[in-house]
């Protein structure tokens, strides 16, 4: 304890009755982040417009139209080869679909497999890093040698080759890219789980005749939570960005449905000629990870807050 | 003649994210040429930031103001490139955690050496000399060998050596000691304030040490001050401050002090024998190093026995590695023995099944070293108080629990309206009330205390102790109290028992191992207590104990106390010392 | 040390064995072969391909004689580009995926310890500020972003300042003349650049914190002394713990932009592989990532032993 904290301590005294929890600290430290309270807000915005997509644009993302082929909106600077009238706020894309409404549908298909797949490798990650730290010993060794093995592997290869296998299966899509994430996550998950196990607490609840069940529902994982909830969020980036990789190469969501991924390869092809087609799904997206990355940041900040 | 060094009005000021934290307030003081200056203080007193904030050592958040005067010269503001001439080498600083503070990639040599070249030039090979010089002046053997390893190769005491030389290397005007032998065991910590006290007589080098331990300060400092919460209480002559405290809180401090002048416990009425412990043996497989090695067993506790009886206390004395907390480890079945019995109330314990054990954990409890470490910090600490209860009594009502819960917490001193609050809110004191809380809740006839009061400010250490007796009066419960600190284990113990590398080597009444210390080891330990009385730490002959604590690998060490018999094979079985009974319940390890 | 460095070698070598099983079996239990085409062969021809191929013998006596060849250095024909044996097509790609590949780490870690390291001592600057947006921005815009977009602004379109022209060839590979490589090995770089930066900056931060930089302060070290001496080795820990990810990562990576940029790399071979299950040529490209990361990870394991010295002392 430092000298500085134990002075406050006296200071603390005269205080309410209810007790200040951790959690209740690191609340409070989340929201003084602004920050992170910026991108949640936005992060709730664009998910909002995700859920709501087929409310908010008349046309439907699937919507053909061969008069409107590539047509810049009608605000874009500049001379397009043609503009799309007042009622394409994106523009059209090579079929003459709407863009924005095909941004929303992205959305949700790209939020969607940030969350499940984030969701599966957390899941794997938990049980296997948590059995590991738990255990202990040997099998934790080998448990981590085959993390480590894992590791090691250009995993998106095999990610690839199964893809190919079994013809872009939207579930094994998300099956695919959570089990490409789940390492690091098991690891985390290990580490804490192995640093919560000796501390003394756990010892004291050994003495108190806790049963191995109760110690670890009642005092591991409690404890254990923090780092993983961090984890999560700077997870979910990184499983867009592997999903967005493989449309890129050809190998996601199959059309008519549409990712950001998709649109933004699309986009990147007709650069020259229709930027407008890359960048506003690559606007989106980048705000996006943003968003997760400041939350994930804030969140690591507030529960675990150094004061210089 | 002006002081050494003069500091007028030093603040200190952290902001941190809950607010701002005045840590010194506006604090003057003197250090003359040779003499040294005793700063004493409790946890959060601001001793130790007063001198890195005058070493331009604070933190990034930290703002300084006032003045710092090396020799009339304003060091307070000067640009690191400046104060860099008399930084390391005119003034130079010591630390408490020698593994930490020191770099783990460079080996010691480097560092040292580093020390002198930043500040004098002078071709290598003549500073590798002269380090390895002060290496020998530090009293570290095999000075040329050492020069080339790395810190974690070391031991705490040779660390320490090792920056005290580092310290001196340049030959500065005033080294600042900050704690330099709180992490120590206490006969290495004898050691180097021997060495501390030379620099003082042989090189008239000023000292600075800070502390809070009295003892420390009584057997080293020629003033004293004494801060508390960033000001300063009292200061004078060292002889002033001890015989004739002026102010209330440093007489207080001067009172909580565990002297070895206090009367001591006297023997209790002889009750029924609680627990039995025969011959335990528990051992640890060590991997050695390289790549073929074999593991070899660490024998952390060597065939111990002992008994204790209801409403007694059991005082467990010795230094890191002799396995008193493993032994008290062992005893509650936290871990299996390898060897020997643990009869409890008449059962065996160690041949009983996982049931009877868990039913006979009502019986006995422990308390242990870190208040806020032992605490789920997530959890009120009503809920772990309530933990051990809801456990082994399931029966319970919630009112009942709750009722027994504010009971408990009023009987060690908590106020029971606090009982909602975390750990994080609490102070060290009271979060190791809340531990006694929990142990005590399930009315135990047994409570092993681990090192239970060595984290704590003295003032709350006293009281502690106070607690523990009062509870032993109440409910009649025996204790086992284990520690490093002699002074504190007299003012518990009716009786104490002395361990060395897993092994005892003494073993008596209280007053008996005091007055009549036959063993070397416990002479050692005995004359190594430094005691808040300056005339008799003056006065005082010293015993010490040449060199560090032994690994307890080595089965050679065993035998440091009786090398008539030693082989000096590292593999061969060595002669086991016999426990000699020299009077009745006085019992010695057999020593040259 | 060499005790330490040869229990790592004997670590890697059985990760690599079960590498090669498990895509070996992967590539097999996909449904449809190497020889399927629109047209149906008369039936005696397809058997004698299959003979020829070693298809006809069951799967673990095929796994026995990949194994047995493999050791002998031989990968097998490929399957669709029949002219060639997999080794060949490997060794024509393989060098300048790996010219293209440690040019873009070598890039990546230099850029990326310089400003972490800036970063951290200029702490809640705008120095640090500026350096901790670029990196975001750096890690969250896909490689096939920022690779037609510079190709776009270098290439097609052109720089020409100050009377310089800086217009980069965009595709092509040209031997690995220099204008030709700057762009994908740019490109390559930049998302680790931001990795590596956001991590030193950190580790750095954390170590200046620590009791033996206040002690080396302390001594009275110049402030450059105490960074380079001191601060950096233990700072760049984290980093060499982290070499084995980037090297994925450059190898994901340069998928892309072989592609983008018409590189002639091994990467290109490997998706149309996979496409046409040419089963010998993905197991022969992966094989050789695969032992180019494991490679990679021993070196990183015995660097790490290099700059700690508590790790290979013990």
């Amino acid at each position: 304890m430092s000298a500085i904290g134990n002075s406050r301590k006296a200071e603390t005294l005269e205080r309410a009755f209810a007790g200040r929890s951790l959690w209740a600290d690191a609340r409070a430290r989340l929201f003084k982040n602004r920050a992170a309270v910026a991108s949640m807000i936005v992060l709730a915005i664009i998910t909002l417009m995700a859920l709501f997509a087929p409310y908010l644009s008349r046309y439907a993302y699937d919507a053909i139209d061969y008069d409107l082929v590539s047509c810049a909106p009608s605000w874009w600077p500049g001379d397009a080869a043609c503009s799309a009238g007042g009622t394409h706020w994106f523009g059209t894309d090579a079929v003459g679909r709407d863009l924005f409404v095909r941004v929303l549908y992205g959305a949700r298909v790209s939020l969607a497999v940030g969350v499940v797949a984030t969701l599966v490798s957390l899941v794997i990650g938990v049980l296997y890093g948590a059995t590991a730290g738990y255990l202990g010993g040997r099998v934790d060794a080998v448990m981590m040698r085959a993390v480590d093995i894992l590791y090691s592997l250009p995993f998106i290869f095999f990610v690839i080759i199964l893809m190919v296998m079994f013809d872009r299966n939207f579930i094994l899509l998300f099956v695919a890219i959570g089990a490409v994430v789940w390492l690091t996550m098991a690891r985390i998950v290990r580490g804490q789980t192995l640093s919560a196990k000796q501390k003394e607490y756990i010892e004291a609840a050994r003495a108190a005749g806790v049963s191995p069940f109760a110690i670890i529902t009642r005092h591991i994982i409690p404890n254990v939570v923090g780092p993983v909830v961090v984890y999560v969020t700077l997870t979910v980036p990184d499983v867009i960005l592997t999903e967005s990789f493989l449309s890129f190469l050809g190998l996601g969501i199959q059309e008519p449905l549409t990712s950001w991924g998709v649109l933004i390869s699309d986009g990147a092809n007709t650069m020259e000629s229709a930027p407008w087609l890359l960048v506003f799904p690559a606007l989106f997206m980048a705000v996006t990870l943003f968003c997760f990355n400041f939350i994930g940041d804030g969140l690591r900040d507030a529960l675990d807050p150094k004061d210089y | 003649m002006g002081a050494l060094l003069e500091i007028r009005d030093l603040d200190v000021r952290f902001s941190t994210q809950d607010g701002e934290v005045h840590a010194v307030k506006r604090v003057s003081l003197d250090i003359h040429e040779g003499t040294c200056l005793g700063v004493v203080g409790e946890s959060g007193s601001g001793k130790s930031q007063l001198f890195l904030a005058a070493m331009g050592l604070l933190a990034a958040n930290g703002k300084v103001s006032g003045s710092v005067r090396y020799r009339g010269q304003e060091l307070l503001g000067l640009p690191a490139q400046q104060l860099n001439q008399f930084r390391g080498s005119k003034i130079t600083m010591i630390f408490q955690d020698p593994l930490t503070s020191l770099t783990p990639h460079m080996n010691v040599g480097a560092q040292i050496v580093e020390a002198l070249t930043q500040h004098r030039k002078m071709p290598r090979d003549e500073a590798q000399t002269r380090a390895r010089e002060m290496l020998d002046y530090v009293r570290i053997p095999e000075s040329g060998r050492r020069m080339r390893q790395y810190p974690h190769e070391l031991s705490g005491g040779m660390r320490q050596r090792v920056m005290i030389a580092m310290a001196t290397i340049t030959g500065p005007d005033l080294v600042i000691a900050d704690e330099p032998t709180t992490a120590l065991d206490v006969t290495v910590q004898a050691q180097i304030l021997e060495i501390l006290r030379a620099l003082k007589t042989d090189k008239k080098t000023a000292l600075a040490l800070i502390s809070h331990d009295m003892g420390v300060i009584a057997g080293n400092a020629d003033e004293v001050q004494v801060m508390r919460h960033g000001e300063v209480v009292e200061r004078g002559p060292v002889d002033a401050i001890f015989y004739a405290p002026q102010q209330d809180y440093t007489k207080m401090l001067l009172a909580a002090m565990p002297r070895l002048s206090d009367p001591v416990r006297l023997a209790t009425e002889p009750r029924e024998i609680l627990l039995d412990v025969k011959d335990v043996v528990v051992t640890f497989p060590v991997k050695g190093d390289g790549f073929f090695a074999k593991t070899r067993p660490l024998r952390a506790v060597d065939g111990v026995s002992f008994t204790l009886r209801a409403g007694e206390t059991l005082g467990v004395v010795g230094e890191s590695g002799c396995g008193k907390s493993t032994l008290a480890r062992a005893v509650l079945q936290l871990i299996p023995p390898d060897a020997g019995q643990v009869v409890w109330l008449g059962r065996d314990l160690t041949q009983a099944q996982q049931r009877e054990i868990r039913g006979a954990r009502k019986d006995f409890q422990i308390v242990f070293q870190d208040p806020l470490a032992s605490l789920d910090p997530r959890m009120p600490i009503g809920v772990s108080i309530a933990e051990p209860l809801k456990t082994l009594e399931p029966g319970l009502s919630r009112s009942t629990v709750r009722a027994r819960v504010a009971t408990m917490m009023a009987q060690v001193g908590l106020d029971p309206a606090w009982i909602n609050r975390y750990p994080h809110e609490l102070s060290g004191g009271q979060n190791q009330r809340v531990g006694i809380a929990r142990a005590m809740i399930v009315r135990p006839k047994m409570v092993i205390c681990d090192e239970a009061v060595s984290a704590l400010d003295v003032s709350i250490q006293a009281q502690i102790v106070d607690l523990l007796k009062s509870l032993q009066a109440e409910t009649g419960l025996a204790l086992i109290f284990i520690s490093h600190d002699l002074a504190v284990v007299r003012q518990i113990s009716h009786r104490v028992m002395v361990l060395y590398l897993g092994r005892v080597v003494e073993s008596a009444d209280a007053g008996t191992l005091y007055d009549d210390p036959r063993h070397p080891y416990t002479r050692a330990l005995l004359s190594a207590i430094p005691t808040p009385d300056p005339e008799v730490e003056r006065a005082r002959a010293r015993t010490l104990l040449t060199g560090d604590l032994p690994s307890p690998l080595d089965s050679r060490a065993q035998l440091t106390f009786l090398k008539s018999k030693r082989i000096d094979d590292p593999d061969a079985v060595q002669y086991r010392p016999k426990l000699l009974e020299v009077s009745p319940g006085h019992l010695v390890a057999e020593f040259d | 040390m060499l005790g330490y460095a040869l229990k790592r070698f004997l670590g890697a070598l059985p990760t690599l064995f079960i590498i090669v099983t498990v895509a070996f079996f992967m590539m097999r239990a996909a449904p449809g072969g190497p020889f399927d085409s629109a047209r149906k062969l008369p039936p005696e021809i397809e058997h004698n391909i299959e003979v020829a191929y070693n298809l006809d013998k069951p799967l673990i006596v095929q796994y026995g004689i990949y194994l047995e060849r493999l050791v002998k250095g031989d990968l097998g024909p490929s399957y669709k580009n029949k002219d060639f044996t997999v080794a060949q097509l490997i060794g024509i790609g393989l060098p300048v995926s790996v010219k293209l590949g440690l040019s873009a780490m070598t890039l990546a870690v230099f850029f990326g310890v310089m400003l972490g390291v800036w970063a951290a001592l200029r702490q809640n600057h705008w120095q640090d500020y500026s350096v901790m947006a670029i990196a975001m921005v750096g890690i969250t815009i896909p490689t096939f972003v920022t690779a037609p977009l510079l190709a776009l602004v270098f290439g097609v379109y052109g720089i020409h300042i100050f009377g310089m022209d800086f217009t980069l060839p965009v595709g092509g590979w040209n031997g690995g003349a220099l204008p030709n490589m700057m762009l994908p090995v740019t490109v390559l770089a930049l998302p680790q650049i931001a990795i590596i930066a956001r991590l030193t900056r950190g580790s750095m931060i954390e170590v200046m914190r620590s009791n033996y930089i206040r002690t080396a302060r302390a001594k009275g070290l110049a402030a450059g002394t105490v960074v380079w001496r001191h601060a950096l080795r233990a700072a760049l820990l984290p980093l060499v713990s982290y070499l084995g990810p980037a090297v994925a990562g450059i190898l994901t990576g340069s998928l892309i932009v072989e592609q983008i940029f018409g590189v002639p790399g091994i990467g290109r071979y490997f998706i149309q592989a996979a496409l046409n299950r040419d089963y010998t040529l993905v197991l022969g490209v992966v094989i050789c990532y695969a032992a180019l990361i494991i490679a990679l990870n021993f070196v990183a394991d015995i660097l790490y032993g290099l700059l700690d010295p508590r790790v290979r002392l013990r």
